[in-house]
């Protein structure tokens, strides 16, 4: 295998656990040192990337929008897939029953839509495999 | 024969299964594998020398490698002083440089 390759399945939804964030980091961290990754989104992971996310202000402390930066995982999977669009590239697959099942159709550009047998593929083309599961 | 990467990301006081990756792990070790376990998120809070339940000291008396995730570090207000000897800290570049190592095995826990 002549250039490494690492490919990570998620399946946890936005906003509801630290893996999310630690997922995202070692897809950054590898992207950085110049490996290839590959994302296989699983189960809620599909709405990381859904356009429709919007900021928010936050009534509580009184911020505005602008104040609060408020930051949604559609714009970190976004500027992951602008730093892995070339050499190295980051392949960002959504598990495509499991966007119909949610109706996470709109997701940011670069987010292809795929099955377990991708998984399968990329898993085996990869140096190595983490699996990040939903408790 | 295989590495092992263990990444924990639980904490012993809310997840009672962490001693089962501390079984598995040591178990591996005595085999002649060559173990490492990484700590992330809640996981770093057993770190702390006055932790209960810790799993590491086991970990560490039978020669594996623990690592502690400095971001998760700071997140919590972990200072390296208050962990225990032998708890390395290390970075997320660390942990991509050990899951990319050749016939190396990743566990998520």
């Amino acid at each position: 295998m002549a250039e490494k390759k690492l490919t990570i399945a998620i399946m946890d939804p936005p906003y509801e656990k630290a893996s999310t964030t630690t997922a995202l980091r070692i897809v950054s961290a590898a992207l950085k040192k110049g490996i290839h990754v590959n994302v296989f989104a699983y189960e809620g992971a599909v709405n990381l990337a859904m356009k429709d996310q919007a900021p928010h202000a936050n009534p509580v402390k009184g911020t505005t929008v602008e104040q609060e930066e408020h930051p949604t995982t559609k714009e970190f999977v976004r500027s992951l897939l602008e730093i892995g669009k070339g050499s190295p590239q980051l392949t960002w697959i959504n598990c495509g029953l499991c966007v119909d099942e949610r109706g996470a159709v709109n997701v940011v550009d670069g987010v292809k839509r795929g099955s377990p047998a991708d998984f399968f593929k990329m898993a085996t083309e990869s140096t190595n495999t983490l699996v990040i599961p939903t408790r | 024969m295989p590495n092992y990467i263990f990444i924990e990301s639980r904490d012993p006081f809310d997840s009672p299964d962490t001693s089962f990756l501390a079984d598995t792990a040591t178990s591996l070790k005595r085999r002649g594998n060559d173990v490492t376990v990484f700590l992330v998120q809640n996981a770093v809070l057993a770190t702390r020398k006055q932790a209960r339940k810790s799993q590491l000291p086991r970990l560490i008396e039978s020669g594996i490698a623990v690592l502690a995730d400095d971001f998760s570090l700071r997140e919590r207000g972990i200072q390296s002083d208050e962990c225990q000897a032998n708890v390395k800290t290390a970075t997320i570049d660390q942990l991509v440089d050990l899951l990319l190592r050749e016939n190396t095995r990743a566990i998520w826990h």
